[in-house]
């Protein structure tokens, strides 16, 4: 039975998705993959924002997730960056051997 | 008073300043020659702006005129103010003319003397340094600026005795004279505190004069100005090696000949007579504290003086003999003879001056033999040194019409007839000089006739090395030997005494009055003095003609534990050694093993480290480096924190 898709069922998307990179990010090794898992938590969050802001005739909303967007962006050119820099220097993406901070 | 600004005056300061820089930082580049043209021309060229001033002031119509430059305010606060200035007044223009003088000879002697030696411009450079500060000291017109030439030519002293310093010996004793001098000095600082507070802020010799005069102040009684007085006694003491700090200027003979001549005879030790007499409008109210001056004074005159008969090395000698005569001084500045006390000083820079300048050539030409003896006979290769040897001899034994014997023999009048607060006290130390005037007659007459005369004790080879010192030197044993002559008349007794009349404005108001005594008792005094001195000479003479073996042996056999005493100086560097120095010695080891090794060391520092490392144990566990653990850590957080909210 196909019932009316409503702000549920988008909070529930952008749960699995946040879910789901969070998870990435918390279990993965990979110092790209777990970029790429940031990148679904954000838009995981930015699901929510519009979903919320279309149910409730609000616009600030919109004006959110534009904002995480240009944050997204800015994050991925930081941490694209970053994770050359790192893969120069260590030879390896894999997060766990870059220890060299531990006391 | 009149204070007239005179430009001049800070020239004779700068010159030698100017000199130090110079050489001490292009000596090397400049090379020898040049940098001892420049130090010796610096300190003639100090001597030529100092006559230049003298001349002025002596043309002054009125004699309480004096020259005054200020440089600048160097503390202007509330309470204190402080003024770099120099005060070129009677007194001071005595000592500048002194330092100059004697300075200019020594520097151009020791052009000759350290020829060849590897640190040619270090010496020098030292040499005008020393200068500087001791003219700073000379001309300072307060107790400050006084205080940094007193430190300044401390300093000059211990580079200098430890000028050689790869001798490890010369090193020490450039150490003891330095510390001996602070212990002095914390002295003198003592008193100025004590004067700055008294006096409001000001060090100014013109108003502590006034404050002294003045006796309006309630903290002006007696036994505060005594206190004073003694503090600056201590200082005294410590710079011009009186009993009980003397011990470091024997010592100092470590340092090349000309800086013995220098500054352990002519100038720096003279700094304290020179300070007693500037504060003469202090101690005149503090009686007792005249009587432990003089009474220290004729102690050591005539304690170092026994000393001196026995010693083997010509410059200790001629070392425990300037004690001795510092000794003079300070009896005369102790009676408030003020005026004779500086005429000592005067007179004694220039005939001890040349003997250590004639030691210096004789120790030149034995190639740094200092042993009497093994000398003897010298007079016939060196006649310039034995003749102005001869001179200052016999003006040291005080032999008429030598300067020596008008300047001490003022200060044994004075002693004996001064009317001081403790007259009987004066007859013993008048006494105690008299007896110390034979015996410098006696012990100087042996060095003397031990090293240039009689039979040669040394070997062939350095006899045929025995040679005339250069003309550079010579020359600077006859300018000085001339001063030793002929300054004598300067100080005639009586009303003729130009010294005296030169120095009134100064010191007249504060010179212990003089009773009145019959022609026959200052005959008498007078014709005492030549008979001292000449039986001592008679006696030197005597027992010594035959050189150390002979009637002297003997005598030192027959003497015994008295000639040990002597020799071994009455064992005073021992008793220092075992009360003082070694419990210091105890004291800074324990303070090293266990306050500064445990205490400091293992509790303190290692100690914080460790309680550091230990908290961090825990915490260390946590913070591993790895991101997502920290990741991990941010969402447990998140979820408790949504949990509790």
């Amino acid at each position: 039975m196909m019932g009316e898709i409503g702000l549920y069922h988008y909070i529930f998307l952008s749960f699995i998705i946040f879910s789901i990179g969070m998870f990435g990010v918390l279990v993965r090794r990979n110092a790209i993959v777990m970029l790429m898992s940031l990148e679904l938590m954000l838009n995981g969050a930015n699901l929510a924002f519009v979903a919320y802001s279309r149910f409730r005739g609000d616009e600030a909303g919109h004006i959110m997730a534009f904002f995480v967007m240009a944050l997204a962006a800015a994050e991925a050119a930081v941490g694209l960056a970053l994770v050359i820099a790192v893969f120069k220097h260590l030879k390896t993406l894999r997060v766990d051997r870059m220890t060299t901070l531990k006391g | 008073m009149e204070i007239k600004e005179f430009l001049a005056i800070p020239w004779i300061v700068f010159l030698p300043a100017i000199g130090f820089l110079i050489t001490g930082f292009f000596g090397k580049k400049l090379g020898d020659r040049v940098s001892g043209y420049i130090a010796t021309g610096a300190v003639f060229g100090a001597f030529g702006v100092a006559l230049y001033c003298y001349w002025y002031l002596l043309n002054e119509p009125n004699a309480e005129t004096v020259y005054a430059y200020k440089l600048y305010t160097f503390l202007g606060t509330g309470f204190l103010n402080i003024d770099i200035a120099f005060y070129f007044d009677r007194l001071s223009a005595v000592m500048a003319l002194v330092v100059t003088g004697v300075s200019s000879f020594i520097h151009l002697y020791s052009t000759g003397y350290m020829h060849g030696d590897r640190s040619f411009s270090r010496y020098f450079s030292h040499l005008n340094m020393f200068v500087f500060f001791m003219l700073l000291l000379v001309l300072g017109k307060n107790l400050l600026v006084m205080f940094v030439g007193w430190e300044g030519v401390g300093l000059c002293s211990y580079l200098l005795i430890g000028f050689w310093y790869e001798d490890m010996e010369k090193a020490v004793a450039g150490k003891k004279a330095f510390i001996v001098n602070r212990i002095g000095d914390f002295g003198f600082l003592l008193a100025i505190f004590l004067l700055l507070m008294y006096n409001h802020g000001s060090l100014d010799f013109n108003s502590l004069e006034a404050w002294a005069a003045s006796g309006a102040t309630p903290v002006l009684n007696q036994t505060n100005m005594t206190v004073i007085c003694l503090l600056l006694f201590v200082g005294a003491c410590g710079k011009s090696a009186q009993i009980p700090l003397y011990v470091w200027l024997p010592d100092a003979m470590a340092g090349p000949t000309p800086v013995s001549a220098l500054i352990h005879a002519a100038t720096m030790v003279t700094a304290g007579v020179y300070m007693v007499a500037r504060l003469s409008f202090l101690y005149v109210h503090a009686p007792i504290a005249m009587a432990v001056v003089a009474g220290v004074g004729a102690l050591t005159a005539l304690f170092a003086a026994t000393i001196g008969l026995t010693q083997r090395d010509i410059k200790k000698v001629l070392a425990y003999s300037t004690v001795s005569q510092l000794g003079y001084m300070f009896l005369a500045v102790g009676t408030g003879a003020y005026a004779a006390g500086v005429f000592h000083l005067t007179t004694h820079a220039f005939f001890k001056a040349c003997l250590f300048l004639g030691a210096g050539s004789v120790i030149h030409a034995m190639h740094g033999q200092q042993d009497i003896f093994k000398m003897g006979g010298l007079g016939k290769k060196m006649r310039i040194t034995q003749l102005t040897f001869l001179i200052s001899t016999l003006a040291i034994s005080g032999v008429p019409p030598l300067s020596g014997f008008f300047s001490k023999d003022e200060i044994l009048t004075m002693a004996f007839l001064s009317e001081t607060a403790f007259p009987g006290l004066y007859k013993v130390f008048w006494l105690m000089a008299v007896v110390g005037a034979f015996i410098t007659a006696f012990y100087m007459m042996r060095v003397y006739w031990l090293t240039f005369h009689g039979e040669r004790r040394m070997g062939e080879a350095a006899w045929a090395k025995v040679h005339e010192s250069p003309f550079s030197m010579t020359i600077a044993l006859m300018v000085l030997a001339l001063a030793a002559t002929v300054a004598g008349p300067l100080g005639l007794p009586g009303e003729a005494n130009i010294f005296h009349h030169w120095l009134e404005p100064v010191v007249g108001a504060y010179t212990t009055t003089v009773a009145h005594a019959s022609h026959a008792v200052h005959y008498g005094l007078i014709g005492l003095s030549i008979v001292v001195a000449g039986c001592g000479l008679l006696a030197a003479w005597t027992i010594y003609r035959k050189g150390p073996e002979g009637p002297a042996a003997k005598l030192a056999a027959a003497a015994g534990p008295v000639h040990k005493l002597l020799l071994d100086k009455y064992y005073i560097d021992e008793l220092y050694n075992l009360i003082i120095v070694r419990p210091l010695i105890g004291l800074a080891r324990f303070c090293h093993r266990v306050i500064d090794a445990v205490f400091i060391d293992l509790l303190a520092v290692n100690g914080s480290a460790f309680a550091v490392r230990a908290a961090g144990v825990l915490p260390r566990l946590y913070h591993n480096g790895n991101v997502q653990r920290y990741m991990f850590a941010i969402v447990v957080g998140v979820v408790c924190l949504w949990i509790v909210l």
